[in-house]
């Protein structure tokens, strides 16, 4: 007998980004059926997911994860991360599950954990391929063996099977590699018998949290309460709330087409879908059907290692250098190519500027700086290292027409001028794959913590 | 013909990654009238973003008007994936700026709302 409404605590839009206290104590009061956060996004670039790192910090997962799995287990409701460490590859996982551990053992929590890995190896990418079950997902390009080889790191996002599966055993907290991000906050609904169209659009706009409610905001709580064929949201502070039109706005966020939302194994369509204004400021949202997909299709991703980076920052004040930056540019990169020939990309960025032929001329202002990156990408630390350095002294010492200002061209903003960044990574996968089991590529593994 | 510019009529214009490989603009309109009256006449296409943004209509993967939102949703190729060699925005947050100063032909009459009066950008 399922329980209705299904209510979901959404602390804040990000693991990691924060959420008020008293909103938080004021969803908990009203007794959620279930917590749930999605702790990742492609949207910080392809370097967390090559280097295996997120793009949180540390002390701020663990200060938001405190309050959710106190809140929990006070209200023994299941606890679900999705997307572990903004990239859910095992490295990120790994990192969430030891903030977990931590906080047990500091405040002797005992919960049994499920912990669901999304990683991808290259072989089964292979067999998918020579199987036909990859395709690209536009504008990606076709996908080559050579790019599944270079790739670094592969994940793929789970559905709602493998969480539903983690349920059945008893889980109590369930920690997702990557995974679709409306997930976590409504595999449960779905499990207990919940139409999936309702229950994954309210995902949809729980996920983001308070970024849906007006203000915005990406570190506020929001309640949501599932029925059969509806759901309603509320803010959790007085200081924002629901309206129809942040909430249906909310579905174009980020997304290629507001009427369709593809995900694993269907797509949500909103063709129908009604937004009515309750009152006090929350929004009751219905008609979001699912359409399940034959096959059923997981989106891959994965990136590979491009090189390594060194830039130097600096500012430009002369106003006859800014007059024929563009040239001067041009030539230091000829210059330096000619001198080492292919070790490496070189890129100039500029910003800001006179805009105008005419404020080009002499009597430019400080407001009229540009600022510069000298950027250069390798294939190894050491040879970025010693472009960037040559492109920055040349430059530094460059005679061009008219100069006056011998001494040096450039305002170098630091001592080290020059900045190694590591390494670059480029998005090589981002493909459909279809699968015959929806849990196949999602093992997980169940544990009692602090037991 | 007055010449109205979008910002006047427009509570929010932004840009942001659809995923690494697209970048997808929205335009969400003060007054559901206006968006409707722009509807209308097919102001928004994609030869109009394509102009903008200085690329090939074929770039442009599509163009929405979303009643719900009264909004415009325009969605293209990334010219550059997010944070490969040479990408700029890696969020794709700042290239709503060729919209800004967009002018819409208009008869006066056709006005719904007094633009000087609804200058609250973002405050839906």
């Amino acid at each position: 007998m399922k329980k209705t409404p299904f209510k979901v605590l959404a602390p804040t839009a990000i693991l990691g980004y924060g959420f008020p206290e008293e909103s938080f104590a004021k969803g908990l009061a009203q007794k959620p059926d279930l917590i749930a956060v999605d702790a990742g996004s492609t949207d910080p670039g392809p370097y967390y997911l090559g280097a295996g790192k997120s793009f949180t910090s540390r002390s701020a997962v663990k200060r938001d994860l405190e309050f959710m799995l106190a809140g929990a287990l006070e209200l023994s409701v299941p606890c679900i991360i999705g997307t572990a460490g903004g990239a859910g590859a095992r490295e990120h996982v790994q990192w969430t599950e030891s903030i977990i551990a931590e906080i047990a053992v500091e405040r002797n929590y005992k919960f049994r954990m499920a912990v669901i890995n999304a990683d991808v190896s290259k072989a089964e990418v292979l067999q998918a391929m020579r199987e036909n079950r990859i395709c690209p997902l536009y504008p990606a390009p076709e996908i080559t063996a050579e790019d599944v080889e270079k790739s670094v790191r592969i994940v793929a996002q789970m559905g709602v099977e493998p969480v539903i599966e983690a349920l059945k055993k008893g889980a109590q907290v369930i920690l997702c590699g990557r995974c679709y991000d409306p997930i976590s906050f409504a595999a449960p609904a779905i499990r207990e018998g919940y139409d999936p169209g309702p229950a994954l659009h309210m995902g949809k706009i729980l996920e983001c949290a308070a970024i849906a409610a007006t203000p915005g905001s990406g570190s506020d709580c929001v309640f949501g309460a599932l029925y059969n064929d509806c759901f309603e949201l509320e803010s959790l502070n007085w200081r924002r709330q629901f309206t129809c039109i942040s909430t249906a706005a909310h579905t174009l966020y980020e997304k290629t087409d507001p009427y369709k939302l593809p995900g694993p194994g269907g797509t949500l369509d909103l063709q129908d879908t009604r937004f009515e204004a309750l009152e006090n400021g929350r929004v009751r949202v219905s008609g979001t059907r699912f359409l399940p997909a034959v096959p059923y299709t997981v989106k891959l991703e994965g990136v590979k290692l491009t090189g390594f980076r060194t830039i130097s920052i600096a500012g430009i004040g002369d106003p006859i250098l800014i007059s024929q930056l563009d040239s001067v540019l041009d030539t230091v990169s000829a210059q330096v190519k000619e001198s080492l020939t292919g070790a490496g990309t070189l890129l100039f960025h500029t910003y800001g500027g006179p805009e105008s032929p005419a404020a080009k001329s002499f009597g430019a202002t400080r407001s009229q700086q540009v600022g510069l990156v000298m950027e250069v990408i390798a294939h190894d630390q050491n040879t970025a290292n010693t472009i960037c350095s040559y492109v920055r002294s040349t430059l530094l010492h460059f005679g061009y027409p008219g100069r006056i200002s011998t001494a040096g061209n450039l305002a170098l903003l630091y001592s080290p001028s020059d900045i190694q960044c590591g390494p670059v990574y480029e998005f090589s996968i981002y493909h459909l794959m279809a699968v015959d089991d929806p849990k196949s590529l999602f093992p997980i593994r169940v544990s009692e913590v602090n037991a | 013909m007055k010449m109205v510019p979008l910002i006047e009529l427009a509570a929010v214009i932004r840009s942001k990654n659809a995923g690494p490989y697209e970048l997808t603009i929205d335009i969400l309109f003060k007054h559901e009238q206006d968006y409707l009256f722009l509807k209308e006449m097919r102001f928004f296409t994609k030869e109009l973003f394509a102009q903008l943004y200085g690329i090939q209509t074929d770039q442009i993967i599509n163009l929405v008007y979303f009643d719900p939102a009264a909004a415009v949703k325009c969605t293209m190729v990334r010219p550059v994936v997010s944070g490969s060699p040479g990408d700029t925005d890696i969020y794709g947050a700042q290239q709503h700026t060729p919209l800004l100063g967009l002018k819409i032909p208009w008869r006066k009459d056709d006005l719904t709302g007094d633009p000087d009066l609804q200058r609250v950008a973002g405050a839906r």
